[in-house]
This record gives structure tokens, sequence and C-alpha cells, in this order.
């Protein structure tokens, strides 16, 4: 690339719902990529493209209605414009609703940026009877002036050049200035003059634009000139002696009558520049609003599309898995043929590690297609509009609890019901305009009923409460809900108190048809933002965790007794098969560690196996492998030149070794059972005992618990491996082996661990997610700790309470139901200060 | 009288917006500027928030808001 072709930096910015991202994906096509602004959670796209030989990186500002300091997009979007300055801004309007758009024009045109108004949507304006006058405007407002139809790649090129030459002529750039009119122009042109003999603030800023901002009292700008002028006190002094002057005189703030010009320039222009053509008075919106924000019609349609998003991402989504999960798994098995290979008792690190970790990531990665339909959903309602309207008819309810109307939809993505998952809940906070509530919303997400908690319901419903399972469930799946609201209450009042709070201004937008391209690109980002976040995470807890179950490890003695008693075996076997046997000499010594991998091996690809054909397929296969291993798992009937032949030394080994296969499973699993209780996580369980034991929690459950940490759906496969079959020769339902080890478990111990299990603290992706949303490490453990503490004090209730007032689980359960809806409903009416002043 | 004592289908006439801070520059914002037009669409199916028509487009917002903004019914 030669010297001169330059690198041109371009902001686009505009108000919500102007069709601002389409523009921005317009201009750069595939080349984006997503940040955060730094120390924020807000998302920050560049993109770029190539015109003329130069570069156009173009940043997506977030879409904003002013330019004040009050919310976190406004200063976030004004800080971008006043520090990197930019050398064009690109103003996308919305043609249908140009006086409130232009209010935000005057304010980017008053920082001396070079400006260039895309007048985006003039298809739907037409259709609304708008004509604009795109010349004219031009001409009004002294900027360029190009007509758009984003969504139809429309007005591209035109866009694109006209950006190129403002910033060829930028030395030249004029505008208009906004005559505030008589009482303030004469404030804000001596305020000017002042300003203007400091170089230190004019290099940077516009005087104008400072002089304003000063005077509407903003106290961003205040601190601005504080940190760059040295007479910044002198200043200051004078614009609040200034304000109180106006006030006095005027009986109004200065911002008022700012906002008022701003709002009178802008609708002069429309007057000047728009005809209304045939005018119609009711347009497609009206009418669907008639009916989707209708008093009854509704929350009939809402609780319909909530039904639907949970059928077809949850339900259907997780039948998606079925079809994916053998992909993960065939990863998993492929990888393991890379590394070391079992040993007869005990495995290489190298190998339980790597597949320890791998089973940790699949585990997430398994949820991915839901993910993809979620999302895919999400970003469907929020294309159309829907999405405020949802906000609209829920807000009364959510407002009780100190949360938005906005809130429902994290909500439902973090299983209101009954299965979902925290992970896009906490992402999907994003769009809670207010902090607090976002806040709330984050902290509550993980507290519903994701996924992986599921299956340790349904595996203690099963044992404890059959004759009342569908009680249960519906139990299970609104106390979660109830709790939360007052969960979010209480955490409102309490430890989010100082959180800023956005008042509940939401434009409805009109509904638009979503584009295709626009949905799968929004779908496909969020997805690959969170597999590649997830997968690092997963990667390093999985094999924190791993050491956590593994380590110290056994004593010697243990070790040396687990060794000596697989000899033992090996040796009953070989005398089993006796010396003359034709395979002794194949399956000796370090021959027998091959052989038992080819015998997994072959079982493993017999499963599932239905077809004669596929089931030839695998014998010939193995066949090659190994022929004379081949022959004994096979029972030594096989087929040699055509001829059937039953080979009596084959049989025999293969019988023998099937008793040896046993007695190595049976060890291994002991050895490992013995391992975990010894691990450090085993001593944490049985360290925990004393105090869990008023939740009902002995020191298995504890471990279950604690493993549960890293992926919960590991609950119920930690169960498995403690509660070890103790018969040899069949294996018993994992139900059955707790209710003989545990002859002791009431419906009580059940409904405590069910409690907790439903507020168990989200897992480590979520954790992770909950410290991006919330841009803190403090609100992370504040995430991880305060469910524990919650779940406890809900399980002592219901075991210890129950079993003092001798209550049976069922009668247990009602009365925690009971006292838990009267304490939220006594949440809803405690009155929160109203943020008004 | 104040926005939120418009009943629906009624229109009015912003005179002045009582709320200061971020409240009140937000109204601003949004186009509560006196003698901007607004009419009263409809109540979200549990009364509140109310949703309205002002300077061309739809916006909703809590009576709580609506009763910082003085009106004048036209």
């Amino acid at each position: 690339m030669s010297e001169k072709f330059k690198e041109i930096l371009v902001a686009v910015a505009g108000q919500p719902n102007s069709g601002k991202s389409t523009i921005f994906n317009l201009l750069t096509g595939a080349r984006q990529h997503v940040a955060n602004y730094p120390g924020v959670t807000v998302e920050k796209k560049i993109g770029s493209f190539r015109l003329n030989g130069d570069k156009v990186v173009v940043v997506d500002l977030p879409g904003t209605y002013s330019l004040t300091s009050y919310t976190q997009e406004e200063r976030i979007a004004r800080d971008f414009l006043l520090l990197e300055r930019p050398e064009v801004v690109v103003d996308v309007v919305d043609a249908s609703n140009l006086e409130r758009n232009l209010y935000l024009t005057f304010q980017l045109i008053e920082m001396g940026l070079p400006l260039v108004l895309d007048l985006n949507m003039v298809d739907v304006a037409g259709r609304r009877g708008f004509e604009i006058n795109v010349k004219e405007l031009s001409l009004q407002l002294a900027i360029p002036v190009v007509s758009t139809i984003g969504n139809r790649g429309k007005g591209k090129n035109e866009l694109r050049q006209t950006i190129h030459s403002t910033y060829r002529n930028k030395q030249k750039f004029t505008s208009i200035r906004l005559d505030y009119g008589e009482n303030l122009e004469l404030i804000l042109m001596s305020l000017e003059k002042e300003l203007s003999q400091d170089p230190r603030l004019t290099e940077h800023y516009s005087s104008r634009w400072l002089a304003v901002r000063l005077l509407e009292g903003d106290s961003e700008v205040q601190r601005l000139v504080r940190q760059q002028s040295q007479k910044a006190e002198y200043i200051l002094n004078k614009v609040k002696q200034q304000r109180k002057h106006f006030i006095a005189k005027h009986k109004k703030a200065p911002e008022k009558i700012i906002a008022q010009q701003r709002y009178r320039a802008a609708g002069k222009i429309v007057e000047k520049c728009v005809k209304r053509t045939n005018a119609i008075s009711k347009t497609l919106t009206d009418r669907i609003d008639k009916i989707v924000c209708d008093r009854f019609l509704g929350p009939i349609i809402l609780a319909a599309i909530i039904y639907g998003m949970y059928q077809l991402a949850i339900v259907q989504g997780y039948k998606l898995t079925e079809y994916t999960w053998p992909l993960l798994a065939g990863f998993r098995n492929f990888v393991a043929l890379f590394l070391p290979s079992e040993g007869f008792i005990c495995d290489p690190i190298l190998r339980a590690m790597p597949l320890g970790v791998i089973d940790g990531v699949i585990a997430v990665l398994n949820y991915v297609p839901i993910f993809v339909i979620l999302f895919a959903l999400i970003a469907i309602l929020e294309d159309t509009g829907y999405m405020a309207r949802m906000a609209f008819i829920l807000d009364r309810v959510f407002r009780c609890f100190g949360l938005h109307g906005h809130s429902v939809l994290p909500l439902i993505l973090g299983g209101v019901c009954v299965g979902g998952c925290a992970i896009p809940g906490v992402m999907a906070c994003r769009g809670i305009k207010d902090e607090k509530a976002r806040m709330a919303t984050i902290l509550i997400v993980p507290l519903m009923n994701c996924m992986a908690k599921i299956p340790l319901y349904v595996l203690l419903i099963g044992m404890f409460f059959a004759k009342q399972k569908a009680l249960m469930m519906f139990f299970i799946s609104t106390i979660t809900i109830i709790i939360a609201l007052a969960a979010a209450k209480i955490l409102n009042l309490t430890v989010l108190r100082k959180k800023e709070s956005a008042p509940f201004i939401l434009e409805m937008p009109a509904y638009h048809l979503p584009t295709f391209g626009g949905v799968m690109r929004r779908c496909v980002e969020r997805v690959w933002l969170f597999v590649k976040k997830i997968i690092t995470v997963v990667i390093v807890v999985a094999a924190i965790v791993y050491a956590l179950i593994s380590y110290p490890g056994l004593n010697k003695d243990r070790t040396v007794y687990y060794e000596s008693q697989a000899n033992q075996a090996i040796q009953i076997f070989y005398k089993k098969i006796g010396d003359d046997n034709l395979y002794t000499k194949l399956v000796a010594e370090s021959q027998l560690m091959k052989f038992t991998t080819y015998w997994e091996d072959y079982k493993k690809a017999k499963i599932g196996v239905k077809t004669k054909q596929a089931k030839e397929t695998i014998g010939q296969k193995f066949f090659n492998k190994n022929p004379d291993f081949f022959k004994i798992v096979k029972r030594g009937k096989y087929e040699l030149e055509g001829k059937k032949i039953v080979d009596k030394d084959a049989a025999k080994v293969e019988k023998a070794y099937k008793k040896l296969s046993k007695t190595r499973k049976k060890l291994r699993r002991e050895k490992r059972e013995e391992t975990i209780a010894s691990s450090y996580l085993g001593r944490a369980g049985h360290f925990l005992e004393p105090v869990t034991k008023f939740a009902g929690f002995n020191w298995r459950v504890n471990i279950a618990l604690l493993s549960s940490f890293a992926a919960k759906e590991s609950s119920v496969a930690t169960l498995g491996s403690i509660y070890q079959s103790s018969s040899e020769e069949k294996e018993a339902r994992l139900e059955e082996r707790i209710k003989q080890t545990e002859q002791g478990w009431t419906p009580l111990h059940a409904l405590g661990l069910i409690l907790f299990m439903a507020m168990y603290p989200p897992c480590i992706p979520t954790l992770f997610m909950i410290k991006l949303e919330a841009a803190s490490l403090k609100w992370m453990l504040f995430a991880a700790v305060y469910p524990i503490i919650l779940g406890f004090v809900m399980a002592v209730l219901v075991f210890s309470g129950g079993n003092l007032l001798g209550f049976s689980g069922l009668q247990a359960m009602v009365v925690f139901y009971i006292i838990a809806i009267a304490v939220t409903t006594v949440m809803a009416f405690i009155k929160r200060r109203t943020e008004l002043t | 009288m104040t926005l939120d004592e418009v009943k629906i289908g009624g229109e009015c006439s912003v005179e002045d917006v009582f709320a200061d801070g971020a409240l009140g520059q937000r109204l601003l914002d949004m186009g509560f500027v006196p003698g901007t037009r607004i009419k009263i669409i409809r109540n979200a199916p549990l009364v509140d928030p109310v949703e309205i028509f002002i300077k061309g487009y739809f916006l909703s917002l809590r009576h709580a808001e609506a009763k910082t903004v003085e009106v004048v019914l036209l």
C-alpha cells in the first residue's frame, strides 16, 4: 500500500430505531468485528471498507435520542466523538420521523465535526405519505444529505462516496448555527468568547458546543472544563451565575429553552422540506397495536409468543441436540485416539485430564443448537418491534419488584417454567436500559430452572414424590419465579440501592418485517461470541475441577491394595485359560492391556448397531485390526474361508476375560469413589456436613452439590459415581442404589435438596457472563454467594422446620409455597423511593 | 392539569415539564416542549404504562412520569 492512502475514521450516529445498524452493515459488509467500549458492556462494532484506495474504518455508535450525559449510551457516543475525533460522522435519520431525529442532528452539528446526513427508510416514509425534498433539506442544514433504503441496500455507493468527499473537504466544512433566541444567545456569546480565550479548550472542542452544554448544566462537561482549563473555576462560576440569573428572570431552566428551540428549528425545517401527500389515517402499526396491546388479547398473544419461543427453542432445540450430540461425542473419541491408552486400573493423567476437560466443554457446547434458535428468535422479536410491546404490557408487574418490562425475556431464556439456560438469559439483559433493573435481572436469572437442574429434580421426584409428580413439577416450575421476584425486590432495596435508575420512556417503533440476513447475522454473531468466550472458561474450570476431585489421591497402602487386587484377578484369569491354550501367549503380559483396549473398543462400536450389514462392517474392521483378538471377542465362533469354525480355546479365553473385565470395572469404580471421597472436594463435603445436616445434606450429597458447581448436569452423574452399585451381578438403577445407601431418607430430605438445587449458584460459564455483563468481579462473586445462602436457608426451613413440625413432604411443600407467595406479595407492595428528582 | 389525567383518546398540548435531572432531560429530548401536541392512545393491559402519540411517533411512559408534564386540553 502506498503512503498516500489514508485510514479514515468514520462514526455512525443516530437515534434508536433509525436503522443505524442496517446502515453500518450496508457500509462495511462482512468486514466487521464486535468489541466492547472500555469499561462498559455496550457493544462496539467496528467495520471497514475501501474507497478510492483509502481504508475507511467505520464505528457504530450506540443509538441515542440526544447527547447529554445522563445515560451510559449517550456518554459513550459523546466521548467517542469528543476523544476519538472521527473525520466524518454519518447521522442516520429515520425519514418518517424527521422532526425528532433532527433534534439529534442539531447536537451533532454543534460539535463541529464534518457531518453527512443519511435519510434512511425513505420507502417507509413514502408509503406513509411523506415526500421529502432532499435538496432543500441539504440546503437548510448546509450539510450533504443522502437518501437510503438500508434493508434493501439502496444508496450504498452514494453514501460511501459522500463520506469520502466530505472527508476530502473537511477543512472547509461549515454548517448552520442554530439560533437559541435572543435571551440565550447573549449569554452564549459571552461564554463562547470566554472559552475561546483558552486554546487548550478550543483546540479539541467547539466553543459553541461547550457553551451550550455548560449552560444546560451538563455535569460531564463541567468536569471536562475543570480538567482542561486553568481558569475553570472562573468559567464555571460565571456559568452558574448566568444560569441563576436566567432562571430567576425567565422562570425556566436554560435546558428547557434550548430543547424547545431545537424542536422549533426542526419543526421549521420539516415544514419546508416535507410534503404530506396522501395522509393515511391508520397505519398498519396502529392496526396491529390495537390487537397486540389490547387489554384482553394483548396478554394472551404475549403468552402465546412466549410459549411458542419456549417450544421452538427449548423443546425443539433439545431434540436437535440428539443429532448434534453424536458429533460432539465423536470428537471426544477422536481426540481419545491420540491420547495415551487406558491403564488396567489407573489411567495416565495425560489421558484422564484432557478427557475430563473435553467432557466439560462438550457438555456446554451441546446447548449450541438451542442457542442458535433462541438468538434467532430474539433477533426477530427485536427487529419487528414486538420487544417494546412486551415491555409495555408487562412493565406494571415487574416494576413492583424493581425490575423492568424488558426483564421478561432474560427470565424466559433463563427458564421461568422449566428448561432454559442462564447464559443467554444474562446476555439478553443488555436490552434493559434501566441500570438498576438490569443488574437485578442479571442477578435473578440464574435462579430460574435451567436445563441442567432438571435431571436432579426428575430423579428425586421419581424417588419420593412418585404419586404427586405433576403437582411437584408445578411447584418447582413456579416456586423459582416467585422467590426470584422477592429476591429482586430485596436486592433492589439493599445492594442495588445506589445504582442508576432510568425512567421508563420507551418508543414504540413502527413494526418492521425482519430481514433474513439481518436476523442470521445477529444470531451468528451472538452464538460465536458465546462459543468463543465460554470454551476458554470451561477449559480452565474443568481442569480445576478435575484436580479437585482427583487430588491428593489415594495413599500408598490403598494404591498397593488396588494393584494387588488387580494382579490377583489377572492371575486367576491366566489360571482359568491354562498354559496349553493357543491364545495364552497372545494375551500374555503387555498384550493383555492391548487386548483390553481392543475389547472395550469392540463393545463400544457395537452399541446401538442394529442392521446386519452394519454389524458385518464392524466385524470386518475389527478382524482387519487384529484377527486373533477378533476370534476371542467372537467367542470362538467365526467363519474362515467360508467354513464355520468353533474355536474352543478362544471361547475359553472369552469367558475368563469377561469375568476379569467385570472385576476390573468394579475395582476402577471403587478406586474412583475412594479417590473422590478422599479428594479435596470430598474432604470439603465431610467438613461441611455438621452445617449442611440441618438442610438434610450428608457428605455424599455435599460432594455432588460441590462438584455441580462446574456444570449442574453433573450432579446426577456425581451421585451416580458416589452411590456405586453394591450388588455385583446387576447394575441397579440409581434410584435404588441411593435408597439402599440412604435408608433414612424422607421426602423432606428430597424437598430440601430440590429447593437448594433450584437456587443453586450459577455455573461457571454463567458467572463469567455475569462478570462480562456487570463489568465487575465483585458482582460476579456476589452472584455466586447469595444464591447459596438463599438456597441453604430455604432447605433448612423446609427440612429442619418440617421435621420439627412433623410435616410430610407434601405438607412442607404446600406450607412453604404459601409462605413464599405471601412474602413476594408483601414485597410487591413495598414502595421504593420514586426517583423522579 | 397533568398528562396522566388526560383520558384515553384525548388530545392536549404541553405547557411545561416539572421534572428536572435525567427524567426532565429525557422528556425534553423526546419532544415534551411547550406547544407540542399529544394524543393519548391507550393504557397497557394493567393500566400502567400509557401509550401516547407525540411529534409523529408513539411513546409509552409510566403514569408517575406523565404526572410531571403539565398540559392543557385541546
